[in-house]
């Protein structure tokens, strides 16, 4: 099980900022995580896109470390750094060789507060982020994914992208940035994660001399907008340039932390292939899915995604329709398959090869420092960190019963939203307002 | 703090060459539950027949599909019922393939490997399957500007027929052309021990190692199994060649620019390394992320990549603009270019992107894959089995000067392939 060698340790500092410490000394490496409790959940109509740029800006600059010189004295100590925004989170790290530690520490506890948001770095980074929504663009899944997703979602922030709507990112001003910043960037609205070669007890003295000085801030605001119950089915089509067509549902789902997830993730491997924390490795040749769509030679590929959320999510399924085939087709038999395992049809043999699968998952996760720090902060953020430690243990708790009622409660048409991409030569584009 | 940096070496890591050709090369780890398995067999694209581009890769992709012993769902039953995965795929010279499990599965993953390598059914209803998988991932490719600008340039780089020009997967009218028994044809030739290399590492004994794969695979013979073709040589530019395509709807052009790049053993490899990382990977991007990206705000991405192996492979950079950008990018891009092949770096440059190749080792090897990779590259060149205890040296001993010689060597600011794909520029405003 994911917890029998478990040796995390938690403190909370006084000024609120929860510190996980996990030793392991396979390798002379520890990767060092700040998660800040704000993500586009968080945002609002005409300020979408917010969060992310406010990462993008804690890698422009404070009065101690300028713009660049933090990627030097990291990467010439041969570390790595990156950020990432997602729903629920803005999360920061740095692996690093374990002599170096220090380091990252010193600059995650600067940047807490002292980022400069330049007015001219503003700017720049304006187009760079513009930049990047561009470059999704050309995906023609990211299309098919924006909308469905702001179809589902009416009322929870959820609807927006987390890169934001580009009439927003023309829009937002410095001091929204600066603001949403000092809203959310406070220790007791931060999870700090260390995993590797040191010795908990000096780690934590180290965290605390450089995070124990912060002063807390406000408590951020909560997100009140509860999506409402969804009354039958929503569907959207959209039609762009392309030269495959794709179909996506999306069930509506419950949070991480309700007991009926580690159900609906049982159904997700049945369905769709195996996931769990730590990596997505394994093929997904032998599901439901696959069998109905890809080995029938109506699709090309086929997805499912659980993913763990703060809020209630979705339990999404993305087909790649086959050359030649049409979504109606793909539609029709990803239909009939999600029916019969809503109507109970799964066996003991398919939730054991599930489990067998996540033991491999967490067994090949925990090899990196990287992804086992990410994974403890990430479900510390959900509720507690056990979430990540236990997870072996909760799916072998879930039994064929719970599963087929799962199925039974989730897999509704009432409940879910449907989209399909459809690629046409010529678009005609009103408004041209892109 | 308390593990010390064990690189590996002739002390923990073991060889050995199986009387077949099968060089095997094994590292115990046994911080961890699982094995990784990781290889190469010589039958890449560069023996593809011209008017077959694509399949040394569709035959790796069926090696899978079915053997003399196992359907398509059996062989996957195995492989996901027990977590574990493996898959094929073509390169340019050879087929690699990666495999892991947890330790206890090993000799199944060792089983169905060398199932797939020795007996493989090429079943007719999957040859017609996965035709119908490349065919329509090769059509959405062909709406992806990254891929469109990356064959372009490859195209204008590696002329005059040259197998680095051809696509990897072939082409919709390539891959719709071949038949089951060509399919077969190029398995039955190309498919044998010689020259084939195979590493193992976790928590598996090397002894157990060496035996399942003198078990399984120590009787494979092919005696039709050609030598590798020699790789002609890739014409110089001369000046800037330019290819342009245009997909319609797209929001960002993407840029491809370079030329042909050195080959791991050349003896500039590691200074043209370090040359490209300063030009174009250090910190964000190097000098050129810190001029498209940082300074100008042009782009979310804009870095250079060298990807030499056996042959010459391209050095090139890689920049997503808006299309009312291009130009612009290029013309900054270009002056880089200039300056990394006329003055030399600075000695801070030089010392970050050292540090940092040195540097970085533990981080690249904590992990089982990591370390296979490690071992695979000092079979594949002949390194040695202390490389990685050399390399430090290696390394510091490159000078500002070498740099500038290796950029100068490949580089030219006035003679590159400048391929772009994006949407209709004609347009565009700038």
């Amino acid at each position: 099980m994911a917890n029998e060698n478990s040796q995390v340790s938690r403190h909370v500092l006084d000024n609120g900022l929860i510190v996980l410490l996990k030793e392991v000394h396979t390798a002379p490496v520890i990767s060092w995580w700040m998660l800040y409790r704000v993500g586009s959940r968080n945002e609002t109509t005409g300020k979408t896109g917010i969060s992310h740029w406010v990462e993008h800006m804690l890698f422009k600059g404070t009065d101690r470390f300028s713009a660049g010189t933090v990627d030097s004295l990291i990467e010439r100590v041969g570390g790595v750094w990156n950020a990432q925004t997602s729903y629920d989170y803005t999360a920061f790290f740095e692996t690093m060789p374990a002599e170096h530690i220090e380091l990252a520490l010193a600059i995650e506890a600067d940047r807490m507060t002292n980022a400069r948001f330049d007015p001219q770095e503003v700017e720049k980074e304006r187009t760079v982020i513009i930049s990047e929504r561009e470059g999704s663009e050309n995906s023609p899944t990211f299309w098919l994914y924006e909308e469905t997703r702001a179809l589902a979602f009416r009322v929870h922030p959820y609807h927006h992208p987390i890169i934001g709507d580009m009439a927003d990112l023309r829009t937002i001003t410095r001091d929204d940035l600066y603001q949403h910043y000092r809203t959310y960037y406070n220790p007791n609205n931060a999870i700090a994660v260390a995993v590797g070669d040191f010795e908990t007890g000096t780690m934590l003295r180290l965290v605390e001399s450089h995070f124990g000085h912060i002063s807390p801030g406000p408590q951020p605001p909560p997100v009140t907008r509860t999506e409402p119950p969804q009354y039958g089915e929503r569907t959207v089509r959209v039609e762009r340039e392309g030269n495959a067509a794709y179909v996506f549902v999306g069930y509506r789902a419950p949070a991480a932390t309700d007991p009926d997830w580690f159900r609906l993730a049982l159904v997700d491997s049945v369905l769709a292939g195996a996931s769990a924390p730590g990596g997505n490795g394994i093929g997904n040749r032998t599901s439901r899915l696959y069998k109905a769509l890809v080995e029938t030679e109506l699709a090309s590929s086929v997805s499912g995604g659980l993913y763990p959320s703060v809020d209630p999510y979705l339990f999404s399924i993305m087909v790649t329709v086959r050359d030649g085939r049409r979504p109606e087709e793909v539609q029709a038999a990803l239909d009939a398959e999600v029916e019969r395992v809503a109507a109970g049809e799964i066996g003991e043999a398919e939730l054991d090869k599930a489990r067998k699968q996540a033991r491999a998952l967490f067994a090949y996760g925990t090899e990196r420092v990287t992804g086992q720090a990410f994974w403890l902060a990430f479900t510390e953020n959900l509720s507690s960190y056990t979430w990540y430690e236990n997870y072996l243990d909760h799916l072998a708790a879930v039994t064929l019963e719970d599963v087929r009622q799962a199925a039974q409660r989730y897999l509704r048409r009432s409940q879910r939203t449907v989209g399909w991409f459809i690629p046409v030569q010529d678009v005609v584009q009103e408004g041209g307002a892109r | 703090m308390t593990t010390s940096v064990a690189l590996p070496g002739p002390h923990d890591v073991f060889r050995r060459a199986l009387p077949n050709g099968i060089v095997v090369l094994v590292r115990e780890n046994w911080n961890s539950k699982s094995v990784v398995i990781s290889g190469w067999v010589d039958a890449g694209s560069l023996f593809d027949p011209p008017e077959h581009e694509g399949l040394a890769s569709f035959v790796a992709e069926m090696l899978l599909r079915g053997t003399q012993q196992r359907d398509f769902q059996s062989i996957h039953e195995w492989l996901e019922s027990c977590g574990a995965s493996l898959d094929f795929s073509a390169g340019r010279h050879s087929v690699g393939f990666a495999g892991r499990s947890l330790a206890e599965d090993l000799p199944g993953l060792m089983s169905l490997l060398a199932e797939a390598l020795q007996q493989p059914a090429f079943p007719p209803e999957q040859v017609e399957r996965l035709r119908g998988q490349m065919v329509t991932a090769l059509k959405i490719h062909e709406q992806d500007t990254e891929y469109v600008a990356s064959r372009l340039f490859r195209e204008i780089v590696y002329r005059d027929g040259h197998p680095y020009s051809r696509p990897l997967d072939g082409k919709v009218e390539t891959v719709t052309g071949f038949t089951r028994e060509q399919v077969v044809e190029f398995y039955q030739k190309h498919y044998g021990p010689r020259r084939m290399t195979m590493v193992m590492v976790g928590a598996v004994r090397a002894e157990t190692a060496f035996h399942l794969v003198e078990d399984y695979l120590g009787d494979w013979k092919n005696p039709t199994q050609p030598e590798p073709p020699t790789l002609p040589p890739v014409p110089l530019l001369t000046a800037i060649e330019r290819r342009e395509a245009v997909l319609p709807g797209k929001s960002q052009a993407d840029i491809v620019l370079g030329v042909s790049g050195p080959a791991r053993l050349a003896a500039d490899w590691v200074a043209a390394n370090l040359a490209n990382h300063i030009l174009g990977v250090f910190g964000m991007y190097g000098r050129i992320g810190a001029r498209v990206r940082e300074q100008l705000g042009m782009a979310y991405y804009s870095y250079s990549r060298l990807d030499g192996g056996l042959g010459p492979g391209p050095w090139r950079v890689v920049a997503g603009v808006n299309p009312a950008n291009v130009e612009q990018a290029v013309s900054v891009i270009r002056g880089e270019l200039r300056r990394i092949t006329e003055e030399p770096v600075t000695e801070e440059e030089l010392e970050n992107s050292k540090s940092n190749y040195i540097g970085r080792l533990p981080l690249q090897l904590e992990s089982n894959d990591g370390v296979a990779g490690a071992l695979l590259n000092i079979e594949r060149y002949q390194l040695g089995l202390d490389y990685l205890l050399r390399y430090a040296d290696e390394i510091r001993g490159v000078t500002a000067e070498d740099v500038l010689a290796a950029a100068r060597h490949y580089l030219n600011p006035d003679a590159f392939a400048l391929a772009i794909a994006g949407p209709d520029r004609s347009g565009a405003s700038g």
